[in-house]
């Protein structure tokens, strides 16, 4: 394991949504300022900085993660997700589009100032992926780990519950 | 035609927010770059609810490499006034403190750097030398002769008393056969966005001007006490908004004292500087509700009709009146009387002033704080009286054949029907089958309880109603100050596309979307035709001191001015279309993006082609149309009159309802209250965007809970903050949020442009006391206060908690408030007492063994000096320790008494150790006991007293690793480990 000096830069290289990057960061340096004031992807927000809300939340090798409490230089060799990278590329007409899950949000207006909601998408993107038939307690359970002030919570279970249906196959939105 | 509806208003439609914020490509004020060369500031804190300043030693913080400058409140003071306050009172209040904090977490210092942790390092090298005074953090003991006094000029801390009458209250008391009181104290709590506050600011110093970025949310009366305090003139202090913000719930009011702090930063520094705040400045020290002790009579007759009411409320502001405050306690004063038809009033309002965070907007606003008693109080009546609550609320609410309906003291109840809305809420909601559930719980012998609580909404605030804390003779002499202003501007580009701006500030509620619609309609178009701007720059925009994002004003105001400015310019489109078609203006039709003649529909021009002519054509313009390009509308609702001389004040435009019930179950061994059923009607007029409401309904009903059962910015009696954290201050999530059954009626406001009323607050007045009011219920009991925590239920449902078995010490504190942590533990270690006691009096094998240690110096035999570093949760900093040696038995037993002081507070302890020999090796045993105060101290217990446990557990088992090895210590605390960062 490399020994960092506190005093020097180092040179961290990851995979962020599928590109190489690599950016210099002190050692204490959080993931959350290396990706948003490092690297320009401020998709991922900063809500406490203890690990409560969850709005930080991202993916590290494939698994859910507060960006907050990770230092930039934990994630040298990593493979990392975040909100940015949930939706499909542009069409062939060049429209963007949303992922299942995102637009399952927009349809239940699980979002009002959406500044926790990628920390939500990242998390559940994470588990329905290794749960595909989730009950509604567990969906509960897992946007127990983040913190909205204004949704309530009920359109997110809804909109995940939906989203879940619809990656399965079981029902296709119109 | 193009599949559109009769109309877009009206329709869940998508939002047009959601796929930029689902995708991370939101704007918010920490998402937008800053101009090379900007700086970034941190802030210092009182970690002393009330202390004398008596110096601030900076030099070691400003010789710190890439360290700009470290202003205090005195470098502030030269260049900027007092915030002004609404209530004439020798009460200054700044941006910075200057000689004397009077919360814990008043800015001291601010620190400009070239990054934030620079910044925040260098916080950590300033000293402040704090003479400590007394504090006082209950209202009514602030108003004790011998209290101590946070104002000096003001001679004790009453800052604001008034007396009101309305009818004849006290012959209605003489002649009631009943009077009913309740008493109630309710407590603080905050909106807390998940975004923080924001700002960055720069000035010119040859224009003598300031250009803010805040996330500020209004009202815009604020730019005009910010301007005064940065002592400019309103022109040149420029605030824009960023394009999207994380929330406000009112919270955002409160940037406006740290837009004057770093706006006088970049003045003073001569560059831009940014600085966001951190969740633990955002609890401690952004903005809170007030708490306010009430007491209310009814005066009622023998049916259940309340005669007259008598309020005797006393409202705690905090430390300093910050502009608009007292506005908290008068917000409401129109609406006293709630949704009953109620003549004969009296009023006491007291404002009280208190060692806590200044108080400012929060969602509700007032209206927590007067419902709250005033249902609590209805649900006594019927409990007194024997009676059924629904018949006691049904016999007062106010007949829907008088709207719009006056109130005793002063509202106009635009529209209503509330015994309908009543009415179809049981029904639909299954009040019936509840009242049986409850009955079959109770049969069982469960606590189950049924609330009810009825709420008038208001929503558009007059400005004139703060003035009602003045008499009517200081009203004359200040002249008149009333009405509401909403702004819109609509105009249309060269290719014939619409755009809207308003001063509308939106925090995420979805403004755009439901302008899009309003204007859809108007031009007969899509909204996704329409564009919406909502980001506001005071320097070229329209607005007024009134505009902002508060008192639930979009939907009736601001997309009612929308609605207004489309349509002139929808007048002034119709004359262009109709000279080139050669038919009336009248004649025309805007529908499907086209103008059709409707006697004539061959008769038909493109919409776009006949927006863009005043563009291309402005000399084909029919004579007197002028140009179709822009047009602004402000408009104001003629209702909104100042208070009369008789101090009658028409405080809100208009006036939703809300009709809660709900059941809830208390579990007799742990004390959690299960909301079983949760049902809520809503008459909030016209409905524009379905799902945008219910989503207002949703999140106000679950801050509404948070209020109710979680929620408490709670002070130690030394006013200590003690809810600094996410794990101390517990916001619901989402399996504490239940479902809850949303119901609406839809009485038009005749008063509005759209018919539409505010729908975003009413959850936060109604849901805390229909909880309560359940709770009550459940446990048949009288006085309940806020939050109603497990814990407090728990002693309710089974009485007090029974006293430990004998040889269990208690844990218990010894009094409310008592910041002090206890605790005790044993090691065993293989080594002689003599060995260990050698070890431990010598300074250098101390400073390898106390976790975070920088060093001890031996001043004396018996006097040790350690710098440490100590970072529990998010709370991380340097003290200084000294510790004193006593009653020295060699080498058996020791007393060490100390003190520890730093950037982030202090704290006062003592502890024995013996070490008493065990085979080999030797028994360690300790026990100790820590009073802390400060920033340290707003971790809260749970953190603090496993934190402590921690730390000296590792200092035991470095002492045995040092000795010779032992057993590990307990892990029993393990989980709190990733808390605890020691050292550096």
């Amino acid at each position: 394991m490399t020994l960092l000096n506190q005093k020097q830069k180092h040179r961290v290289s990851f995979t962020l949504n599928g590109v190489p990057v690599e950016i210099e960061v002190a050692p204490r340096t959080l993931l959350t300022d290396a990706l948003r004031h490092g690297l320009g992807a401020t998709g991922t927000h900063v809500g406490c900085e203890h690990g409560v809300c969850g709005a930080c939340t991202i993916q590290i090798n494939g698994a859910p993660a507060r960006a907050c409490l990770t230092l930039a230089v934990q994630v040298e060799g990593c493979v990392v997700r975040t909100v940015e990278g949930l939706a499909p590329a542009p069409d062939q007409d060049g429209q963007y589009r949303l992922s299942i899950l995102q637009a399952a949000f927009r349809r239940h207006h699980a979002l009002q100032c959406g500044f926790c909601t990628a920390g939500i998408l990242m998390s559940l993107d994470a588990f329905l992926r290794e749960t595909p038939l989730p009950s509604v307690e567990a969906i509960t359970e897992v946007i127990g780990g983040h913190l909205c002030r204004c949704t309530g919570y009920a359109p997110i279970i809804d909109a995940a519950m939906e989203a879940a249906a619809e990656l399965r196959g079981d029902a296709k939105h119109v | 035609m193009d599949g559109s509806p009769a109309t877009w208003v009206g329709q869940s439609i998508e939002r047009v927010e959601d796929a930029t914020l689902l995708s991370g490509r939101g704007r918010y004020i920490d998402d937008l770059g800053t101009r090379p060369g900007t700086l970034h500031a941190a802030i210092l804190r009182s970690s002393h609810a009330h202390a004398a300043i008596e110096a601030i030693e900076v030099a070691a913080a400003r010789a710190l490499p890439g360290v700009a400058a470290v202003l205090t409140g005195t470098d502030l003071a030269a260049i900027t006034t007092p915030l002004v306050a609404s209530v004439r009172a020798p009460i200054e209040a700044r941006a910075m403190a200057t000689d004397r904090v009077r919360y814990v977490g008043e800015p001291v210092a601010v620190v400009v750097a070239a990054d934030r942790y620079i910044a925040e390092d260098a916080l950590d090298l300033i000293e402040v030398t704090y003479r400590p005074r007394l504090a006082v953090v209950d209202p009514e003991a602030a108003l004790a002769p011998a209290a101590p006094v946070l104002h000096d000029g003001l001679g004790g801390n009453l800052a604001s008393e008034r007396a009101f009458t309305y009818g004849d209250p006290d012959a209605a008391f003489a002649q009631a056969p009943h009077r009913i009181s309740i008493t109630s104290r309710y407590p603080r709590n905050t909106g807390s966005p998940i975004e923080t506050y924001g700002v960055i600011a720069e000035y010119d110093p040859h224009e003598d001007a300031f250009d803010v970025l805040a996330n500020f949310q209004g009202p815009f009366s604020i730019h005009a006490v910010v301007a005064r305090a940065l002592a400019v003139p309103g022109n040149r202090l420029r605030l824009r908004m960023p394009p999207d913000s994380g929330g406000s719930f009112g919270v955002k009011q409160g940037v406006a004292p740290y837009v004057v702090l770093i706006a006088a930063a970049a003045r003073l520094v001569g560059r831009p500087v940014k600085w966001i705040e951190d969740r633990l400045e955002h609890l401690a020290a952004s903005v809170a509700a007030t708490n306010r002790v009430t007491t209310l009579s009814a005066a009622v007759d023998r049916d259940g009709r309340v005669l007259a009411l008598d309020w005797d409320q006393l409202e705690d502001c905090g430390a300093y009146l910050r502009a608009p405050e007292p506005a908290t306690l008068y917000r409401m004063h129109g609406n006293m009387t709630g949704a009953y038809a109620i003549r004969h009033v009296k009023i006491r309002n007291r404002v009280v002033l208190t060692n806590k965070t200044p108080t400012g907007l929060v969602r509700g606003f007032g209206g927590p704080q007067v419902y709250y008693p005033l249902e609590r109080l209805m649900q006594r009546i019927a409990v007194e009286l024997g009676l059924d609550p629904i018949d006691i609320i049904r016999r007062n609410l106010i007949p829907a054949e008088t709207f719009p309906y006056r109130t005793a003291t002063g509202a106009l109840y635009d529209s209503g029907d509330y015994a309908h809305a009543l009415d179809i809420a049981l029904r639909d909601g299954g009040y019936q089958a509840l009242c049986e559930k409850r009955d079959h719980a109770r049969a069982e012998g469960r606590l189950y309880g049924i609330g009810i609580a009825a709420v008038v909404e208001p929503s558009v605030s007059n400005m004139g109603y703060i003035t009602t804390v003045l008499t009517a003779a200081e009203r004359r002499k200040a002249g008149p100050k009333n009405g509401a202003q909403a702004n819109a501007t609509v105009s249309l580009d060269p290719l014939g596309a619409v755009t809207v701006q308003v001063a509308s500030v939106p925090q995420g509620q979805g403004h755009r979307t439901v302008l899009a619609q309003v204007i859809a309609d108007v031009f007969g178009l899509r909204p996704i035709d329409i564009r919406v701007i909502t980001d506001l720059d005071t320097a070229k925009d329209a607005w007024s001191i009134a505009s902002g994002n508060y008192s639930s004003r979009f939907a009736p105001a601001v997309a009612g001015a929308a609605k207004l400015a489309a349509e002139k310019l929808r007048a002034r489109l119709a004359r262009i279309a109709a000279s080139q078609l050669n038919t009336l203006a009248d004649d025309l039709v805007f529908a499907g993006g086209k103008i059709t003649s409707r006697c004539n529909p061959g008769l038909v021009l493109p919409f776009n082609r006949i927006a863009a002519t005043s563009h291309w054509a402005p000399g084909t313009m029919p004579d007197d149309v002028g140009q179709a390009i822009r047009e602004t509308v402000f408009w104001t609702p003629p209702e909104l009159t100042a208070p009369t001389e008789a101090d009658e004040v028409n405080s809100s435009l208009c006036h939703g309802f809300i009709l809660d019930f709900c059941g809830v179950e208390i579990d007799r061994i742990t004390g959690k209250a299960r909301i079983d059923k949760y049902v809520t009607m809503h008459d909030c007029g016209t409905i524009l965007h379905p799902g945008m409401v219910d989503g207002q309904i949703r999140g106000g009903f679950a801050q509404g809970l948070g209020a109710a059962v979680f929620e408490e910015l709670a002070y130690g009696d030394d006013g200590a903050f003690i809810a600094g954290s996410f794990a101390d201050y517990l916001l619901p999530t989402a399996t504490e949020v239940p479902r809850i059954d949303i119901l609406h009626i839809a009485t038009p406001s005749p008063f509005t442009p759209l018919g539409a009323k505010g729908v975003g607050e009413g959850n936060c007045m109604s849901t805390p006391v229909c909880l309560a009011n359940a709770v009550a219920d459940a446990l048949g009991v009288a006085a309940i206060d806020l939050p109603l925590t497990p814990a407090k239920l728990a002693a309710l449902a089974r009485g007090d908690e029974a006293p430990p078995p004998a040889g269990i010490a208690s844990t218990k504190a010894a009094k409310p408030g008592d910041r002090t942590l206890r605790g005790a533990g044993e090691t065993t270690v293989a080594a002689s007492p003599e060995t260990l006691w050698a070890m431990l009096l010598d300074p250098d094998i101390l400073a390898g063994l106390i976790p975070g240690s920088h060093g001890v110096r031996k001043l004396s035999d018996t006097r040790f000096q350690a710098t440490v570093t100590l970072g529990i949760g998010p709370v991380k900093g340097k003290y200084r320790a000294d510790v004193s040696l006593a009653d020295l038995t060699p080498p058996r037993e020791a007393t060490l008494t100390g003190a520890i002081t730093g950037g982030l507070g202090s704290g006062d302890g003592r502890g024995c150790v013996t070490l008493t020999p065990d085979g080999a090796g030797t028994a360690i045993a300790y026990t100790y006991e820590v009073a802390v105060g400060g920033k340290i101290a707003s971790i809260g217990d749970r953190l603090l007293d496993g934190a402590t446990k921690i730390i000296i557990g590792q200092f035991f088992a470095a002492l045995a690793r040092k000795a010779g090895g032992s057993k590990p210590t307990s892990s029993r605390f393990a989980r709190l480990r990733a808390w605890l960062r020691i050292g550096r």
